[in-house]
């Protein structure tokens, strides 16, 4: 199970499941929708926030939050 | 007035709609039971006046933060006094899908509701064609407006659209509750089904999309060149409000004593000259003196927001913030507190979490600010010996730049405490939107700095005056005619000596006298474990106005003459000072002790109208007094004891 956090800088993905959490409103909100298109674009020094693409937006989070999102290998 | 809402996600313009759309008709006011700011303004249409209400920017109408609550609790209750008749809807042509989130569940409530389709320009740019005719077949009951706020095209439209009769409110979809998480997830996973059907249809989207602003953001959010760039930005923000603001406020303080003196000169002597002269003039002029740092600050915080770089200051600090609960947004306030703590603490609006933005406010006045060093320096001459430590430093530069860092690291120790201590009932999440780079929007940004400085006037100004007016009353009135007679002895024992020496004996003895004078005599037992004396008691009362009156006071009491910033005359009678059994007042432990006090001391009436207007409540600067007071004599007394 891959998840958004683990995903290398540049690659394209998509997401598969979010997590039940306190977060999930959220994120949905957000766009992190199940088959949304997600890529990570740059990270902070020290590989935490990470700038990740969604859908047609750039939105950065921290690692801790990247870790709810599942994405396809 | 008839009430119209402007509702949109951050970073879509809305803003520069509602600039645009209200100009300088707009005033700041309360929703009932929040502490966030009701951004509200006067829409002239041709035949009518509405009033126009800007609402927090939010990407959902159920709140994921106390400051989107009130977006909730307006249009969940069509008797809400701010219940609008219409709603504009700001959406960002560039970004449809997760814009039209909150478009439908404001459309299905039944709301009459204009789209205002923004960033067309944008959207052109990048080669997004969105088809308006096939949006409105989705949403037949709302207006939908083309426009691009930037240069101002579509707001004749909008005006237009404003002034059709609004039809009734539809029955729509009730909301759900603000709580029910699983019923949001349902909702939200259906809509955004829906809305991504709608965009196959209404949206076209070019064969590659440009990439966006990667390129700067690589060397930008870089783990050198980043912070560096950073770092650079920060000194200069710190240096303008440091040294650039200096200049208007030289202007205004010598404005206002020659108002004052010029007043005292050509009104008839008596009391209302007096309160006048003394009182209210000192007192305005105390508030106006903080504008040119507000300005300047907000001015510089203003393209930060606008060109989207702040974003990345908080996507780079983040991290580093963290462990002490504050946020990356945390830095620039903290930064600009060591310049002044007023524009510091009011740039704090932009940080959404609420404790993280209390914590701030909250542990900001503990910066080292630049009223701090007039007190600094004085102390630091009279009892730290000018010699080289190591051959390179100065120990007194040294002893300075201590007490700069005493300030920073206490300020974090402090917000440590306060991650451990303050419980939050707010979903703790870090989300936050990187904007593409663009130009500052310059009326925006001006707008920004009219606003701060007119709140500040208006609403904290107001506290500040009326303060300033009891302090000097304070130390104007005695009991009975205690001043009177405290003159008249000067005069009888001092016969044979020059006129001025004689009027600066005077005006020593008066505020001994004075019920300042008493309270400061009062306080000496509490505060001589310190190694303080009465005289040094009025001094830390009276700087209750302001850090810096702490030098005026004390040349009063001694009766120095004051020139200008020269502090020399009033160095040596420092170090002449005894106590009743002949020690000097002035010791090294005495002088620590004091610096550590004025560190740690909330000496600031205007800092604690400040945080009572930012938190809308006298709670929060009560506590602040209480904690820093605290911190203050404790820090003070233990610095006494190990120095003597």
């Amino acid at each position: 199970m891959k998840k958004l956090s683990q995903l290398e800088i540049g690659r394209q993905s998509m997401i598969t499941h979010v997590e039940d959490s306190e977060l999930k409103p959220k994120l949905l909100e957000m766009g992190f929708v199940v088959g949304q298109h997600v890529a990570v674009l740059f990270k902070a020094p020290m590989g935490d926030p990470i700038a990740v693409e969604v859908g047609a937006y750039v939105l950065s989070m921290r690692r801790e939050e990247a870790n709810l999102i599942q994405i396809s290998e | 007035m008839r009430k119209v809402a402007l509702f949109g996600n951050p970073n879509t313009g809305k803003s520069s709609i509602f600039n645009r759309l209200t100009g300088l008709n707009q005033k700041v006011g309360n929703f009932p039971g929040v502490t966030v700011d009701k951004q509200t303004g006067v829409v002239q249409l041709a035949d009518e006046k509405i009033e126009l209400i800007d609402f927090p920017g939010t990407y959902s109408v159920y709140p994921r933060s106390m400051d989107e609550k009130v977006v909730y609790d307006v249009i969940n209750n069509p008797n809400h006094r701010d219940f609008p008749t219409q709603s504009i809807v700001v959406v960002d042509a560039t970004n449809l899908e997760r814009n039209l989130l909150l478009f439908t569940q404001l459309y299905d409530l039944g709301l009459s509701c204009i789209l205002a389709l923004n960033m067309t320009d944008v959207a052109h740019r990048k080669g997004i064609v969105v088809d308006e005719a096939a949006l409105q077949n989705h949403f037949p009951l709302a207006t939908i407006i083309r426009c691009n706020a930037r240069i101002g095209a579509g707001m004749a439209e909008l005006r237009a659209a404003l002034s059709d009769i609004p039809r009734e409110k539809q029955s729509g979809t009730p909301l759900l509750a603000h709580d029910d998480a699983q019923g949001q997830i349902k909702d939200t996973t259906e809509r955004y089904q829906r809305i991504k059907q709608i965009c196959s249809v209404v949206v076209t989207l070019p064969e590659k999309v440009p990439t966006f602003s990667t390129r700067i953001d690589k060397w930008l959010t870089h783990p050198i060149f980043g912070y560096a760039f950073f770092f650079f930005l920060l000194l200069l923000i710190f240096q303008s409000v440091f040294t650039l603001a200096a200049y208007p406020m030289d202007w205004i303080d010598s404005g206002f004593s020659s108002l004052s003196e010029w007043t005292s000169a050509s009104l008839p002597d008596g009391l209302f000259t007096r309160l006048l002269s003394e009182g209210i003039i000192p007192g305005i002029g105390g508030v106006l003196v903080f504008i040119p740092q507000i300005a300047l600050l907000f001015f510089l915080l203003g393209i930060l927001e606008e060109t989207g770089y702040m974003a990345r200051v908080v996507f780079i600090m983040d991290k580093l913030m963290r462990p002490f609960g504050l946020n990356g947004k945390s830095v620039v306030p903290l930064i600009s507190s060591a310049a002044c703590a007023i524009p510091g603490i009011m740039s704090t609006r932009t940080i959404a979490s609420q404790k993280e933005r209390l914590t701030t406010i909250l542990v900001a006045p503990l910066m080292s600010c630049s009223a701090r060093i007039p007190v600094y320096t004085l102390l630091i001459s009279l009892v730290i010996p000018n010699r080289s430590v190591l051959g390179v430093f100065n120990l007194q530069g040294l002893v300075l730049f201590g007490l700069y860092m005493l300030g920073l690291a206490s300020a974090l120790a402090v917000a440590w405490v306060i991650k451990k201590l303050l419980k939050s009932t707010e979903l703790s999440v870090f989300l936050l939107e990187l904007p593409e780079y663009k130009s500052p929007r310059w009326g925006n940004v001006f707008l920004e700095v009219y606003k701060k400085a007119k709140v500040f006037a208006f609403d904290a100004g107001k506290i500040i005056v009326a303060i300033s007016i009891l302090l000097w009353a304070l130390a104007s009135f005695g009991p009975g005619s205690s001043l009177e007679d405290a003159e008249k002895q000067i005069r009888t024992e001092m016969k044979s000596i020059p006129e001025r020496e004689l009027s600066e004996h005077i005006a020593s003895a008066k505020l001994e006298a004075s019920y300042m004078g008493y309270l400061g005599k009062a306080i000496e037992p509490v505060i001589q474990p310190l190694g303080y004396d009465w005289k040094i008691g009025i001094s830390l009362l009276t700087s209750f106005a302001a850090r810096e009156v702490f030098v005026g006071s004390l040349s009063t009491i001694y009766s120095v003459h004051q020139d200008g910033d020269i502090t020399t005359p009033l160095i040596e009678k420092m170090r002449s000072e005894t106590t009743a059994n002949g020690k000097p007042v002035y010791t090294l432990a005495s002088g620590l002790s004091l610096l550590v006090f004025y560190v740690f001391a909330m000496q600031c009436m205007a800092t604690l109208a400040v945080v009572k207007r930012e938190t809308k409540s006298w709670k929060w600067p009560m506590i602040q007094l209480g904690y820093m007071g605290a911190m203050a004599y404790l820090g003070a007394l233990l610095t006494f004891n190990i120095f003597s």
